[in-house]
């Protein structure tokens, strides 16, 4: 028995649909955040799976792109949870129900 | 059964016991905590994918800096900011779950016939293999106009991120104790971040 990208894939679209779930459910804007990250790291774990079945390089490329986004996304939502909490003392996102500054 | 189908169980099962902590933990430093072992557990399954380099910068990246910055965040904001489960709608968890449910089952259906389709060399060449220095030469070959681009990317990251620190701050009542001395030496920029009626 040997492991296949199918594997990978069985096991990333879990991740992915936790991550999903994470997003629908959960209230803290934090923790909201971190089932994005998951979901990015169970498309991550996709791309180079099917880059090593395919014996090409271009899916860990595409892994490092998607890193470096998703650190870039990391910082400024960070600091925009941050500046909200600052102005609102709440981290849930059903109290922020207006547009206003 | 063969050490890569044991060592894929193992860390597929920390993978998912991770992410389903980091959803459902209360406290959030714990679902820091989960997200962190599942990243660790996605750079095991780069390892055995021949991406040995992005198995480097996930631990590094992912797992160092990225984590690190989620802890400081809620450090900052406190632990004890947790929601309360209370939904404001009703039958929200349930379709969530089932809505969840239903991605994981409609994916599987759909890769049932094929995983992976595109044009390829032949799997096992030293082609896909991930050192650092085959990543080199394909990243500063033919991507290095993205790669560019990325650094572009970071440097609008970083001038928002502390553009957000800067003038998120400036109209605040309630935490700035120093508003005065500032909004008056400035420019026009924090007396229109100001005025609205900030609570």
């Amino acid at each position: 028995m040997v492991v296949t990208a199918g594997w990978y894939m069985t096991l990333a679209a879990a991740l992915f649909a936790i991550g999903a779930v994470g997003l629908l459910l959960r209230r803290n804007a934090l923790i909201m955040f971190m089932s994005i990250e998951l979901m990015l790291n169970a498309a991550n774990l996709t791309f180079v799976a099917a880059g090593r079945h395919l014996g090409v390089l271009e899916g860990q490329l595409s892994v490092l792109f998607v890193m470096v986004v998703a650190a870039a996304e990391v910082t400024v939502g960070l600091a925009i949870i941050v500046a909200v909490f600052r102005k609102r003392a709440t981290a849930s996102v059903d109290e922020l129900a207006g547009l206003r500054g | 059964m063969s050490a890569e189908v044991l060592v894929f169980a193992v860390f597929a099962l920390v993978a998912v016991a991770g992410a389903l902590t980091m959803v459902a933990a209360r406290n959030p430093v714990y679902s820091a905590m989960g997200l962190l072992s599942t990243m660790f557990a996605v750079a095991v399954f780069y390892v055995m994918n021949d991406a040995h380099f992005v198995a480097a910068v996930q631990v590094l990246i992912y797992a160092g800096a990225v984590m690190t910055l989620f802890l400081f965040v809620i450090m900052l904001i406190g632990v004890d900011a947790s929601d309360d489960r209370s939904e404001q709608l009703p039958l929200q968890r349930p379709i969530g779950l089932v809505l969840g449910a239903g991605l994981l089952a409609l994916v599987l259906l759909a890769a049932r016939a094929v995983w992976v389709t595109g044009l390829g060399t032949d799997p096992g060449t030293s082609g896909g293999v991930g050192t650092i220095e085959n990543v080199a030469v394909e990243l500063f070959g033919a991507w290095l106009l993205p790669f560019e681009a990325t650094a572009l990317l970071l440097t609008i990251a970083a001038v928002g991120t502390v553009a957000l620190a800067r003038f998120g701050s400036a109209g605040l009542t309630v935490v700035a104790p120093r508003q005065d001395d500032t909004a008056g030496a400035e420019h026009g920029t924090d007396d229109a971040a100001s005025l609205p009626g900030s609570d």
